[in-house]
């Protein structure tokens, strides 16, 4: 069970970043995203297990594994995207996390172009 | 290079040994040395972070297939 270590190395790096704040509030946002980063691979295993899962089912579909590839990068972009826009509103810069987010929306939306023109496509042939 | 928990007690820990070393050498009248014992600390604990940062989005591009 994952979830004891994740709570735990949660509740200790806050613990320790509200000790630290006071006198330095850098190092409370470098513990931040240090443990940001541990919880990241502690979980990353099973992250892994749900991946092989979702691409086995795709297979049995007979989906279109650009889809699947496409939907996996946009997972990984929105999640780097929410870290960082997250860690930096932590730290007292709502305007660095908000242009983080918007980075993340425009990178996502790029990723997104294939399966767009993909629909387009599929609702045209169906228009007579 | 995957960090564990003792990493954040590390970071911790340089992070209250700067501040003492802040507070002391500003009391001798050292203010000069005391910003640059700051620097230093922050410098070697982002350092680790980037290697961290590093690792993490490694890991990433190899778990969504980014290749």
């Amino acid at each position: 069970m994952e979830i004891w270590h994740i709570v735990g190395i949660g509740l200790t790096a806050t613990a320790l970043s509200l000790l630290i704040k006071h006198e330095r509030p850098d190092f409370a946002f470098l513990i931040a995203l240090i443990a940001g980063v541990v919880i990241f691979f502690i979980v990353l295993d099973d992250v892994l297990k749900i991946i092989a899962l979702i691409t086995e089912l795709a297979r049995r579909a007979q989906v279109n594994t650009l889809f699947l590839a496409t939907i996996l990068k946009i997972v990984a972009v929105a999640y780097i995207a929410d870290f960082a826009a997250q860690i930096s509103r932590d730290a007292g810069e709502s305007s660095i996390a908000g242009k983080i987010e918007l980075g993340g929306k425009i990178v996502i939306l790029l990723m997104a172009v294939p399966i767009i023109e993909a629909l387009i496509e599929t609702v045209l042939r169906l228009i007579p | 290079m995957r960090p564990e928990i003792h990493t954040l007690f590390v970071v911790a820990a340089i992070g209250i040994i700067t501040g003492m070393l802040h507070s002391v050498l500003r009391q001798v009248g050292r203010d000069d040395w005391a910003h640059w014992v700051t620097i230093v600390g922050f410098v070697i604990v982002l350092y680790m972070v980037a290697g961290y940062l590093q690792s993490l989005f490694q890991h990433l591009q190899r778990v969504f297939h980014f290749y």
